[in-house]
């Protein structure tokens, strides 16, 4: 069974490589019952979202 | 040919400025890096002939400034203390959670409406200063990851650094930029 620990670590994989399977589906298990990490799978989402706002803004800025 | 002379070369400071500052995250070392640009465009005019335009051109010298200094960087004596060992460990994050793995004190909460926040101009007065607080290198790999779009490879190559180190600095940024957000936006949104 998977912990919290662990749980950010593949969520935080999960952005960056395609998970196997087997994490997937623990991980899927993991968020289902744990709603702090569904909040921080959320989040991480949100701040690669952010990022790309920011570069955005950045952009705009430097071209100006 | 045309020279473009030193004046033009002066004219395109600022926007080669931002352009380095922006994907080097370090004043100094892009400062560096354009310094080094317009030197070597001063050295190698003739370069520029074939370019449609200075500015193209200039740029063009700077990516390759860029990826230098960005090796350089990583490569930073004062950056040892973010060195990570290859098994991948974050313990630095540990105080946040439990012996057993699960989430202590300061567990991620539920944000409300997080997208409005990205119209917020106050929001980004934050998300800087969070920024800000990360280690060079740990903002260096998020940046490239997340605000360039480059994938886990490209990055690990043009840093020179391993798989296994680049996701423990991209885990880093996120935990702690998640938590900052939390402490100085999120968590005091009524």
């Amino acid at each position: 069974m998977m912990n919290c620990k662990q749980a950010t670590r593949m969520v935080s994989a999960g952005l960056d490589r395609k998970l196997a399977l087997s994490e997937r589906l623990a991980l899927r298990v993991h968020l289902f019952l744990c709603e702090r990490c569904s909040n921080f799978a959320r989040q991480s989402r949100f701040l690669r979202q952010a990022a790309q706002a920011a570069a955005r803004r950045d952009k705009s800025d430097a071209e100006r | 040919m045309t020279l473009p002379a030193d004046q033009q070369l002066a004219d395109y400071r600022d926007y080669l400025l931002r352009y380095a500052l922006y994907r080097l995250r370090d004043e100094a070392a892009a400062e560096e890096a354009v310094q080094d640009t317009l030197l070597a465009a001063l050295q190698a005019k003739q370069g520029f002939a074939a370019q449609s335009s200075v500015k193209t051109w200039l740029t063009g010298i700077l990516k390759h400034k860029i990826i230098d200094a960005q090796r350089r960087l990583c490569r930073d004596p004062f950056q040892l203390d973010e060195r990570v060992d290859e098994d991948g460990d974050s313990s630095d994050f540990d105080s946040l959670f439990d012996t057993q793995g699960h989430w202590g004190s300061e567990a991620p909460r539920n944000w409300a409406k997080p997208e409005a926040a990205l119209e917020a101009q106050d929001f980004w007065r934050v998300y800087a200063e969070c920024s800000e607080r990360l280690p060079k290198r740990t903002a260096l790999v998020f940046a490239m990851r997340e605000s360039l779009g480059l994938e886990i490879d490209e990055i690990c190559q043009n840093l020179e650094i391993s798989t296994t180190n680049c996701s423990v600095l991209l885990y880093r940024a996120r935990m702690s930029l998640r938590l900052c957000l939390e402490k100085n936006w999120f968590g005091l949104q009524a």
